[in-house]
């Protein structure tokens, strides 16, 4: 059995034993929701209701109600959609990744963390099917089905098929990760509840659980499924980036066409991703009072995580720069120099100082330590890979090739409505997420106490 | 569930205590049951000598079954069913099937690794588990011993998990 390290510090403090995990983690699932938890609540509502609003308008008049034209026909919709699909990649990481690597201050994290992924990837999907417009006949457009046109099939050959078929699937297998992750711990509440006399929440709790015995067999079984599905999940967290950058990275678009695209964004999304994994665990560490779980030492290392994956995205962007400058293409030299200097310098500024500059800031250790400073530093991350997007799609496009189709782009309400209504979605999501699942993977974490937590002295 | 079963049960607080007895009751020769744990216990499959998960193979079949249907698929709809010209290229070269081939792939193991765990550990959403102890999802780990099983007397089971650390050791019918 493993001993504690003198060298590294505990990833559970506060002296805490098997007993207090259950305690302490599934106390919030039975009490009543918290005053600030009904507000929460309350304004996500309202942001969900206002960007639902906004939706049915959109799907009522057309896309014409956004703020697109004919030089810029993609803007917010596409950008909203990366940054959402980039922020879910962080739960992966975190879930499957460390799980390889053996890391196990995952073990705190995870639960929350892959909560995130799934809620942002409906996030995201929410803006390709409103782009659709008659959504109800996107099922036919995105997945091969037998169809009224003959049997004409989708385009395989298209990188946004590509796209719809990751988007899935990584929706999909994550979603399985998390429920396989959960099956213990409804276990818990349920065996608490049958203690407590409480026969309702055991039956609701044993039927999200399957039946879980924790029978020896049984986690022998479920540690090999867990140990094959971050195997699979890896390659596929990997290929959904990609395969989004390659949306663009596969047009002829000066500022587009670019090979770097797959790995830059791939690193671009696992650093906003743990950003927002930042914003929302200390904001959850506060209130379900977890910070003997999710301690400093657990958000020292993923800032780690952002200097590291920042510090990837800011060499992206200067070897973006030099190829365009070396490469002696007009076109693309233009297009580079025009971020910089054009009409949109202002976004191009605010993504180099939040995305170069900002995280930099954590290699002092009293910065990454600080909960303040990195809750502020997580919420600039994300700031600066939203305009990341915003650059790259709407300079690429607004500078066409002839002057006369030259424009801008003006964001209508309905435009910042959706991407309102995804906030909306995304915090009501986390919020019910939080209230009724256990938001820390305590079979895990228990896993750990022995070899891991502070003693008692 | 066959009715009138007696088990014995014996309750250890510590994992390092249940390994060192999974071990030593094994020696003595008294088959145990299960063991029941509120987390995976590392070596404790070992040790009960249980096989080896075969879950990998079924994933890796139904990953291939997957590579498979994708590839088939594809280069049927855009070879022979509805043959295109997409940007002057074959009707079916094989790069752009890659990234779909690779989805499903994934898609078919996640899945069908899952469902074949489901069945093989006999779980169902409406199906209590049988309990020996509600604690042992708790913080106790669970080892029952079924007395029709064993040749040895009740009170010699007990005896003996009490002897290798057992913190008690109750009785359980169902």
């Amino acid at each position: 059995m493993q001993v504690t390290s003198s060298i590294r510090e505990p990833l559970i403090t506060g002296g805490k034993t098997v007993r207090d995990v259950s305690e302490d983690i599934s106390r919030q699932v039975e009490g009543k929701p918290t005053q600030l938890w009904w507000i929460a609540m309350g304004i996500s509502l309202v942001l969900f209701t206002f960007g639902f609003y906004c939706i049915c308008t959109l799907l009522w008049e057309g896309v014409g109600v956004w703020g697109l034209n004919k030089t810029i026909g993609w803007a917010w919709d596409i950008t909203n959609f990366v940054w959402w699909v980039g922020i879910g990649h962080a739960g992966t990481l975190i879930s499957a990744i460390l799980l390889l690597f053996r890391q196990k201050w995952r073990m705190s994290i995870n639960r929350a963390a892959e909560a995130m992924t799934i809620f942002a990837v409906i996030c995201a999907a929410t803006f390709p099917f409103a782009h659709m417009g008659r959504l109800w006949l996107g099922f036919y457009w995105v997945f091969p089905l037998p169809n009224t046109w003959g049997s004409l099939w989708a385009n395989f050959n298209s990188p946004l098929l590509w796209d719809v078929f990751a988007i899935s699937t990584y929706f999909s297998v994550s979603l399985v990760f998390w429920y396989m992750g959960l099956i213990p711990d409804f276990a818990v509440i349920r065996d608490r509840a049958v203690r407590q006399g409480h026969k309702m929440r055991a039956n609701i709790y044993n039927a999200l659980s399957f039946g879980w015995d924790g029978a020896a067999r049984t986690w022998s079984r479920y540690e090999s499924v867990a140990l094959i599905l971050a195997g699979l999940s890896t390659p596929l967290v990997l290929s959904v980036h990609t395969i989004v950058s390659m949306d663009f990275a596969t047009s002829v678009v000066p500022g587009w066409h670019a090979t770097i695209f797959p790995p830059y964004f791939v690193a671009g999304a696992i650093f906003s991703g743990f950003a927002m994994v930042l914003t929302l665990l200390i904001i959850t560490r506060k209130v379900f009072k977890l910070e003997d779980y999710i301690t400093i030492y657990h958000i020292e290392l993923m800032n780690i995580v952002i200097i590291i994956t920042g510090s990837i995205v800011g060499i992206a962007y200067i070897t973006e720069f030099f190829i365009a400058w070396y490469g002696q293409v007009p076109a693309e030299q233009y297009a580079f120099f025009n971020r910089m200097q054009g009409p949109y310098w202002w976004a191009y500024a605010s993504m180099m100082t939040c995305n170069v500059i900002s995280p930099q800031l954590f290699w002092f250790k009293k910065i990454r330590t600080n909960i303040v400073a990195t809750f502020v530093l997580s919420i600039i991350v994300n700031i600066g890979m939203w305009f990341e997007r915003f650059v790259i799609i709407a300079t690429s496009l607004h500078r066409d090739y002839l002057p006369s189709s030259w424009s801008m782009f003006h964001p209508t309400i309905y435009d910042m409505g959706e991407y309102i209504f995804t906030f909306g979605l995304f915090f009501s999501a986390f919020l019910l997420f939080a209230k009724f699942f256990p938001v820390i993977n305590m079979a895990e974490v228990k896993s750990i106490i022995k070899s891991s937590s502070e003693k008692k002295h | 569930m066959e009715s009138n079963k007696n088990f014995v049960v014996g309750i250890f607080d510590d994992e390092d205590i249940l390994l060192h007895a999974v071990e030593n009751i094994r020696e003595k020769g008294l088959k145990i049951h299960e063991v029941y744990s509120p987390f995976p216990v590392h070596g404790l499959d070992d040790a009960l000598g249980y096989k080896r998960s075969r879950l990998p193979i079924a994933a890796f079949m139904f990953g291939a079954t997957g590579t498979s249907l994708a590839l088939l698929m594809q280069i049927w709809m855009l070879g022979y069913d509805w043959p295109m010209i997409i940007g002057g290229k074959n009707h079916a070269s094989l790069p752009p099937f890659i990234p779909v081939t690779f989805e499903l792939t994934v898609l078919l193991a996640a899945f069908g690794m899952v469902g074949t765990f489901f069945i093989a550990s006999d779980m169902k959403p409406y199906k209590w588990p049988r309990q020996f102890d509600l604690r042992s999802t708790d913080d106790k780990h669970v080892m029952a011993v079924d007395l029709a099983a064993n040749k040895m007397s009740k009170d010699e089971i007990s005896t003996l998990l009490k002897s290798s650390g057992a913190s008690e050791v109750n009785e359980k019918n169902f």
